[in-house]
């Protein structure tokens, strides 16, 4: 039926696809993770629906996304160390390879060549082809200690870095990739125990670790790497009594807001303030929970935060300005991610346990829109492609 | 402990939790313990909690840990989740082989 109308259409000189649609651009595109069913949904936030479903992803408990610089390709890394190419144009798998045991997250090179996984199991880094996924370096997390790491909180940097943290290790390694199968390390260990996560700022300058053994922030300068590793907002963590943490806070949406950052305090029910150019604590906000996530809105004026169980039900808006929690959202069952289009009329949230992702309107606080997803977990927009660290 | 094991054995085929709360259970487990153990239970940050990585730890222990946390670890304790039958119901699971959703 499909050959003979595209012959139909090729008579006329119109030149159509059986599987794909007319020509079209992907900025306004993104996945879903439906982390139950190892699926992803292809999502376009101008038309808010669901353009398909792509399946046999694997394991996707844990799963995050980078993209190509094209914004054409999403790189799922998945908890069974799956990594998938995902074509969001023809909505199939390009290409899916099993390159480790136990995976947490991934990044893209700056220049779109290469694709970096952190490893729980086997520990350490993998770096791929990013175009067939072949292996172009293997880098074994072996710290001072000489034993195997969990790798967490890996980012690319300027300066073609992949840059991660040694979770059992308590250190932070840079990958110079100039010469990609023969990566040049530079390592810092000691910077403090049990680095949970990284992130790496906007300009791409400074990369953090947070750790869950001790308090403050293990921070680097990426454009002085002799001045090593420091401690800073030595005040997180302290103070009073430590709440138990029933999910571990994820950096990566350490909210940038040009001249503040929001941090999730592990352990206490706050964020804290910070100013991005002295490392300082400005402000304690009591928040509803333990946050999971803090996300600026792509503006800087407000950060949107969602929270650990028992409070996984709840999303607070922090108004950046006045430093005040200006609404409690109750938007569903096990509210696990929040996204933002790349200009930030829309969020986008995922409702696991109501098996929806809402759309919200952020200046009026309002639903505007849903879509049945099966257990979704994190959403990631293409505009990613083009922000460093992501 | 004595009442720990008792417990165990008398919870393993409970007749005191329905349907319903095992599949709560079950949830919780594979999605928030998931978290840092893995959907799989096959191990993330947290350790694989397989029936082969649990074969050797003795039930009480990990009823133990489920309610009370492991301090110096990240590991929170769940007893405003769960009671210690439930708990005791959850090992037993995990080391048989951990169920889905029925």
């Amino acid at each position: 039926m499909c050959a003979r109308i595209s012959i139909l259409f090729l008579a006329l000189g119109v030149l159509v696809g059986c599987t794909t649609p007319g020509l079209r651009g992907t900025g306004d595109l993104g996945v879903v993770i439906e982390r139950a069913t190892g699926s992803v949904q292809i999502l376009d936030t101008t038309h808010r629906t669901s353009l398909a479903k792509v399946e046999g992803l694997g394991d996707l408990s844990h799963a995050t996304v980078s993209y190509s610089r094209d914004e054409r390709y999403a790189y799922v890394f998945g908890r069974d160390g799956g990594l998938t190419k995902v074509d969001l144009l023809t909505q199939r798998i390009d290409r899916r390879i099993i390159q480790g045991g136990n995976s947490i997250g991934g990044a893209i090179s700056p220049d779109g060549k290469l694709v970096a996984v952190a490893n729980y199991v086997p520990g350490g880094i993998k770096v791929f082809d990013a175009n067939d996924l072949s292996l172009v370096a293997d880098i074994p997390a072996v710290g001072v200690n000489g034993k195997r790491s969990k790798v967490v909180g890996l980012v690319d940097a300027p300066g073609h870095r992949f840059v991660f943290s040694l979770y059992d290790a308590g250190e932070i390694w840079v990958a110079d990739m100039h010469d990609p199968k023969h990566p040049v390390l530079h390592k810092f260990p000691g910077i403090g125990k049990e680095p949970y996560d990284g992130m790496i700022t906007s300009d791409g300058r400074f990369y953090a670790a947070g750790l869950f053994g001790e308090d403050g922030v293990a921070l680097l300068d990426l454009w002085n790497l002799d001045a090593g590793v420091k401690r800073v907002l030595v005040e997180l963590g302290r103070h009073g009594e430590k709440l138990p943490v029933f999910k571990m806070p994820h950096l990566e949406g350490w909210a940038s807001t040009g001249n503040y950052l929001v941090l999730p305090e592990v352990g206490k029910h706050e964020v804290i303030i910070a100013d991005q150019n002295t490392w300082q604590e400005t402000a304690r906000i009591p928040v509803a929970g333990q946050v999971v996530f803090a996300i600026a809105r792509p503006d800087g004026r407000q950060v949107w935060l969602n929270f650990a169980l028992p409070d996984n039900d709840t999303v607070q808006v922090l108004d950046v300005p006045s430093r005040k929690i200006v609404a409690t959202l109750k938007p569903g069952k096990a509210i696990l991610h929040l996204e933002f289009t790349p200009r930030g009329e829309q969020v986008w949230i995922s409702a696991r346990d109501d098996n929806r992702v809402d759309i919200y309107d952020p200046d009026t606080f309002t639903r505007i829109g849903s879509l049945p997803a099966a257990s979704p977990s994190g959403i990631f927009f293409t505009s990613r492609a083009h922000r460093i660290g992501l | 402990m004595m009442f720990t094991a008792f417990s165990m054995g008398a919870f393993a085929d409970s007749p005191h939790l329905n349907r319903e709360r095992q599949n709560e259970l079950i949830r919780l487990v594979r999605q928030d313990c998931g978290s840092c153990h893995g959907m799989q239970l096959t191990g993330g940050l947290g350790p694989a909690l397989t029936p082969e990585a649990l074969k050797d730890r003795p039930a009480p222990a990990l009823v133990s840990t489920i309610l009370h946390g492991r301090p110096g670890t990240p590991m929170p304790p769940w007893n405003h989740f769960v009671s210690e039958s439930e708990a005791a119901w959850i090992v037993d699971r995990l080391q048989k082989g951990f169920p889905n959703v029925r």
